[in-house]
């Protein structure tokens, strides 16, 4: 049944008119994903793609098509609106997309949603998928397999990395969750591990940090712990000189924290798989399992 | 983006905080004059750079490499730094002739050090006590956190490792805004008493008004003052803002200053790249951030280094992709280069369109080793294969680091 999402996802899209939205929708379509209708304010009694019913409010869509997750393409001035719209329609996964919303923003929008009942992923991520079920995001579907393998990560592409080389060798993915590279996000590390740990039909997870904030030591202490399941661990931005912001918002090394190598010593001490080459993800999940 | 020290002061001004008075000043005529409107007869000259450690820095036009040198690894030396206390008009003008046009060496800058432009002429304080205040982001609880540490003057990291127990915080609930109650908590928590307890908790509130109004990622005052009649005083100001939110701050969007940054990086943003210059020989163009820095590592991991970080984003276009190309070509210490995208949003063949034009146009000859995955991976590579150029395609991501590290060791 994998994590999160799959099949029984009735998904609506916040933002489905915009470039970004219309595109990845038509995509979400075409994977199979289960979009039930889209959101623009203004456009509602509008259709997308000749049968998806646009709403002006979340609210609206909800009472409409039962939906139960949303994907957020709105732009950054309104995307903090527009994740505290969806909590409060009752949306019980809300994946936001969306990057560069202000910091400030989404510490009123986290605080907001807390007691919703719900749970976000990102903002600033690729989304979530469980392949060959459903595909939240905006992740190329066809480089997915359907499988026993968890992967969790603050970054997109070296998530499709990571999921690539796990498919050029056979082994598919169970749910990819890409949670985000902000400083605040929905769904952190721990939260991903727990879900994995859970589910049963997850074998092990790959787990990708990168340098900035303390989310992965964290995940690694609760794993030392709690983890039952094999995790295989890379951590980017060893070479990432300090006080520069590596592209994402939170990647960053300030006041000696954050640092590659802290993060990789506490992966080593919970017993996570580490490899030291982003090349060498998929291959080291082989050699754990097959061990 | 970084405001320089009067900026942040005018800010907090407006917002309530009482700083020094002072006046920004670009000549040493305009100095003389600041100091000549501020009346009195104790003033300090403070030189307008984005890097901190002004005070112990050293200037290269008057110092000696082995004083410069002792700068950059923070070792204590004699002479007169970016931070000079003046006890009459002809001191002002000596401070300001010695920092405007010149460049200023400190620990933070490294050797090349950063030019002064501009110099910040305030009244002198009388400092009885020296506290620390901070506002900033606590990734741990998603809030903002109200800092502050009664060791003043000292680098918060520093107060941290050799006594934790001098720093108090308190975390705002974004609903209610900072409580008074929470600001008096930690004036009290610092030991002050009296006027200057209830100064520093005005200020403290003052701060996390101007941090939320000016959509600030970091806010410092370091030292925040104690005067001898008990007044609280924020000395000096540091301060970034959420380059997020620039598109609602459009005045201090307006004062960004590019002089200190990087010429290359400067180039980089016109064309909305997201690029950080290092000092390796391998220059590096990946889609993600995640990914960069991965294609960084991995080159260390086969024994050479990144002269770059360099995320072209989601959606890079063409003239992107060239200007992209062009730019890292333009570093001397690049001997190969390395074009790393897997595309998702990012279509393959867009990037071997935009590779093919620049490689042609810059002329370029340095080695060029090209890693394509993803969506419309065959259509890409057929293009590049094509185009007879002297390109390496690489199948994966070892491969590709393997490929780009054998180029410059050749």
């Amino acid at each position: 049944m994998a994590v999160l999402v799959d099949s029984n996802t009735r998904l609506i899209c916040q933002g489905i008119t915009g470039g970004a939205g219309s595109f990845h929708s038509e995509q979400m379509l075409a994977y199979g994903t289960n979009l039930v209708a889209g959101v623009t304010p203004g456009k509602g009694g509008q259709v997308f793609n000749g049968s998806i019913p646009i709403f002006n409010t979340v609210a609206e869509a909800v009472a409409e098509t039962q939906a139960n997750a949303t994907v957020i393409f709105v732009p950054p001035p309104f995307a903090a609106d527009a994740i505290c719209e969806a909590a409060d329609a009752g949306i019980s996964l809300i994946v936001t997309i969306t990057e560069g919303i202000p910091v400030n923003d989404m510490v009123r929008a986290w605080r907001y949603i807390q007691d919703k009942g719900c749970r976000m992923i990102g903002p600033n991520c690729p989304g979530i998928i469980t392949p060959g079920q459903c595909k939240i995001g905006i992740m190329p579907g066809h480089i997915h397999k359907p499988g026993r393998i968890g992967v969790v990560s603050r970054s997109g592409t070296l998530t499709y990395e990571a999921v690539g080389q796990l498919s050029a060798i056979g082994l598919g993915q169970s749910t990819c969750i890409g949670i985000g590279g902000d400083p605040i996000i929905g769904t952190n590390h721990t939260d991903a591990l727990k879900l994995f740990n859970d589910d049963p039909d997850t074998d092990a997870v790959i787990m990708i940090g990168e340098i900035g904030g303390s989310a992965e030591e964290a995940a690694c202490a609760w794993a030392k712990e709690n983890m039952t399941k094999p995790i295989i661990g890379f951590i980017a931005g060893a070479t990432a000189p300090p006080g520069r912001r590596m592209g994402h918002a939170g990647a960053i090394i300030s006041g000696g924290k954050g640092t590659a190598e802290a993060k990789f010593q506490a992966m080593e001490d919970a017993g996570v798989h580490v490899v030291r080459s982003p090349a060498d993800m998929g291959a080291k999940v082989l050699e754990v399992l097959g061990g | 983006m970084k405001l320089h020290e009067y900026q942040a002061k005018d800010l907090l001004r407006k917002y309530g905080v009482p700083v020094p008075d002072g006046f920004a000043a670009h000549s040493v005529d305009e100095a003389v004059t600041a100091a000549e409107k501020l009346g009195g007869n104790f003033w300090v000259v403070k030189a307008q750079v984005h890097a901190g450690g002004r005070g112990k820095g050293r200037f290269k036009e008057v110092a000696s490499t082995d004083v410069l040198e002792k700068v950059v690894k923070g070792v204590p030396v004699d002479g007169k730094g970016g931070v000079q206390l003046c006890r009459s008009i002809d001191d002002v003008r000596a401070a300001a002739a010695c920092m405007i046009g010149n460049t200023l060496v400190t620990k933070q800058t490294g050797l090349d050090g950063v030019t002064v432009k501009t110099v910040l002429v305030t009244t002198g304080a009388d400092i009885a006590t020296e506290l620390y205040a901070a506002v900033l982001l606590d990734r741990e609880t998603s809030q903002v956190l109200i800092m502050a540490s009664a060791e003043g003057g000292t680098e918060i990291e520093e107060v941290a490792e050799h006594n934790p127990d001098a720093i108090k915080k308190v975390r705002v609930d974004p609903v209610t805004g900072l409580g008074a109650w929470q600001a008096r908590q930690v004036a009290y928590g610092l030991g002050c008493t009296g006027k200057a307890a209830r100064g520093v908790a005005k200020i403290l509130m003052g701060l996390y008004r101007t941090y939320m109004a000016i959509d600030a990622s970091m806010l410092e005052i370091n030292p925040l003052i104690i005067t001898s009649e008990g007044e609280a005083i924020a000395l000096d100001a540091k301060v970034s803002i959420d380059s997020n939110a620039l598109f609602r701050q459009k005045e201090i969007a307006s004062w960004h200053d590019p002089s200190e940054e990087d010429p290359y990086e400067v180039e980089a943003n016109k064309y909305q790249l997201n690029f950080i210059k290092l000092d390796g020989t391998i220059g590096c163009m990946v889609n993600g951030a995640g990914l960069a820095m991965a294609t960084m590592d991995i080159i260390q991991y086969y024994g050479a280094s990144p002269a770059n970080f360099l995320d072209v984003g989601g959606g890079a276009k063409t003239h992107q992709v060239k200007a992209a190309l062009e730019i890292i070509s333009k570093d001397p210490n690049v001997k190969a280069i390395l074009i790393n995208i897997f595309g998702g949003i990012m279509k393959c063949d867009v990037i071997a369109e935009g590779v093919i034009a620049a490689v042609k146009e810059v002329g370029l000859e340095l080695p060029l080793v090209v890693r394509l995955a993803g969506t419309n991976v065959d259509l890409g590579k057929k293009l590049l294969d094509d185009s007879g150029l002297a390109i390496t395609s690489a199948t994966n991501l070892a491969d590709a680091a393997e490929k780009a590290v054998a180029a410059v060791n050749a």
